[in-house]
């Protein structure tokens, strides 16, 4: 095989369950060693991408190859190369986490199972858990498993299926401080996320996937001036106060809601602006009930992204 | 040698598999009773309470009630392999297994094994019970060998079916239900009374559906007696559920992994 820096290609790829089309024509490249994320909602076709890349689907028309290897021609040399965690942690609950472990190598025909067992145990904080049956394990740590099961090998592609999804904050961090290290280590990591600040703190590519369409692609940065402005949304005691701070911030873009006596105004994100009209609002002696910041969430994105696109296609 | 080590490889999966079936199953008290220790407790009960009361001629019942002990015992062994199956397809892990480079036959091959090695098992023991409370066979060594690969051709095919279930099923629960259906027939069979003495649909239904010609099979067997035309007959019958199940479970096999 050339010698390439594309980890996974994939090529106008199409997928219908029955007349349900749930990939159209997607595309896309994955450099080595870098991480990537499809972002998309439930149903939006994340799973069956990976479950194609991982050759345990096949596609209808299209193309996609992982480490330079056909995923319908060359189904055992892909899977050779990669390493699959499932979306629910594929671990065997009444064996030991050792255990689970131990198979996996076994099946792999590893040399030096033990020692790669212990090595990974040790580096997953599973060590003193490590000959209890997995059943007794928390959410966070059976994750943790899983992903050691798939590390043993070390395949040079990994699949993660939502990899925090039902994981405590806690568990999150640990799994995010996980994936930045596979990732410094040369593994090429694409994990699927319905968490919009999951993509933007992992991943250097992040696709948005919609309906079965890639609807954006590019880095975090790069998707971020795609997406609505961040606002701050204030809480005030009654309507006057209401119309007073309107009027006072007429510099900003703001909308106000009379029912809930709230104004939200559009900043840039920055902690200057924030000051700014909190400053003005103290100054003028107007009372503010409550303030919040609101984030674009990944609702937002969609339909500030999937708004453009009409636009950009009414133009034509 | 390219294919000897490829066998090799698929063995050496396969044991791999088997070795973790191995394991749920004696981590699970509940399959350790239900396949059994229920079994014992039924040839307990046929054999002191109800087999004083049921005519079997010339047979000590105890010798007559063994063979349909022994089915029972593989009917509700089989029903674990469809569940331990059932939760690997809908649990992960089988997505798991089949994105690693192993060969992909020991996937359901190692629950295939697993079944037969634990109800070989299962029914040694079921044996060995029953020789300390009284039976005693009659059959030689050429019987026994018999007797063995009845018993093994019956586990096969009855494996096959919990496959296909285990395959189908969407859920735990109705993984295992087929196996209430083969208890059933265990029942209106002549496994646990002669069919002589059941009232005339019952005894046509009874004398015509598989269980009966394999347990009298076994039955003759044991007891060193001509077995006649139900060897025939047991052997097709558990041939044909082999293959049709066999094809059916390969089937959904393939359209839940392709």
């Amino acid at each position: 095989m050339e010698q390439t820096n594309t980890a996974i290609s994939v090529n106008s790829l199409e997928k219908s369950y029955k007349n349900l089309k749930v990939l159209k024509k997607i595309s896309f490249t994955i450099q080595k060693g870098s991480i990537f994320a499809l972002l998309g909602a439930n149903g939006a076709g994340k799973t069956t991408t990976i479950k194609i890349l991982t050759t345990l689907l096949k596609p209808d028309k299209g193309s996609a190859a992982v480490c330079g290897y056909d995923v319908l021609r060359q189904p055992d040399k892909v899977r050779s190369n990669i390493s699959l965690t499932g979306q629910f942690a594929a671990v065997d609950v009444i064996l030991t986490g050792r255990e689970n472990l131990r198979m996996i190598g076994k099946l792999r025909h590893l040399p030096e199972v033990n020692k790669r067992c212990d090595e990974l145990l040790e580096r997953f904080a599973l060590k003193e858990a490590a000959d209890r049956r997995v059943a007794t394990y928390s959410g966070g740590m059976c994750r943790r498993l899983d992903l050691a099961m798939s590390l043993l090998g070390n395949p040079p592609v990994i699949f993660l299926d939502e990899p925090t999804t039902g994981l405590d904050p806690q568990g999150r961090m640990a799994m995010w401080k996980i994936i930045k290290g596979l990732a410094r280590s040369g593994v090429t990591v694409f994990l699927t996320t319905q968490y919009l600040e999951e993509a933007d703190q992992l991943a250097d590519q992040i696709a948005i996937l919609s309906e079965g369409k890639i609807v954006a692609e590019g880095t975090a940065a790069e998707l971020k001036k795609l997406l609505p402005h961040v606002h701050i949304e204030l809480n005030f005691h009654d309507e006057n106060d209401l119309q007073m701070a309107k009027d006072l911030l007429s510099e900003y873009n703001t909308s106000l809601n009379k029912e809930n006596l709230t104004l939200s105004v559009a900043t840039d994100g920055s902690i200057k602006q924030m000051a700014d009209i909190l400053n003005q609002l103290e100054n003028a002696g107007i009372q503010v009930a409550e303030f919040a910041q609101k984030l674009p969430t990944l609702e937002d994105a969609y339909l500030t992204i999937i708004g453009e696109n009409q636009k950009n296609e009414d133009v034509k | 040698m390219k294919i000897f080590s490829k066998i090799k490889r698929n063995f050496s999966d396969a044991a791999v598999m088997s070795g973790r079936m191995m394991r749920h199953i004696f981590r699970s008290i509940d399959t350790l009773i239900t396949v059994i220790a229920m079994p014992i407790m039924m040839m307990l009960l046929f054999v002191y309470v109800f087999g004083g009361s049921i005519s079997t001629g010339s047979v000590d019942y105890i010798n007559y009630v063994v063979p349909g002990i022994v089915l029972f015992c593989i009917a509700s062994g089989v029903a674990y392999t469809a569940l331990r199956l059932n939760n690997d397809v809908t649990k992960g892990i089988f997505e798991r297994f089949h994105s690693m480079p192993i060969s992909k036959s020991s996937i359901l091959g190692g629950h295939v094994l697993t079944s037969v090695v634990f109800n070989a098992f299962s029914t040694v023991l079921i044996l060995l019970f029953a020789v300390v409370i009284g039976f005693r066979p009659a059959a030689g060594f050429p019987g026994w060998l018999l007797v063995t690969g009845i018993l093994l051709l019956f586990t096969f095919s009855m494996t096959w079916i919990a496959v296909l279930f285990g395959l189908m099923a969407n859920s735990y629960e109705g993984a295992g239900v087929f196996s209430y259906i083969l208890l059933l027939l265990l029942f209106i069979s002549s496994a646990f009374a002669p069919t002589g003495s059941m009232p005339g649909i019952v005894r046509t239904f009874a004398e015509n559906q598989p269980m009966t010609p394999i347990i009298e099979t076994v039955r003759s067997l044991m007891l060193n007696e001509p077995a006649g035309n139900n060897a025939l007959t047991a052997v097709l019958w558990c041939a044909g559920i082999l293959i049709v199940s066999y094809t059916a479970a390969m089937l959904i096999y393939k359209r839940r992994t392709a």
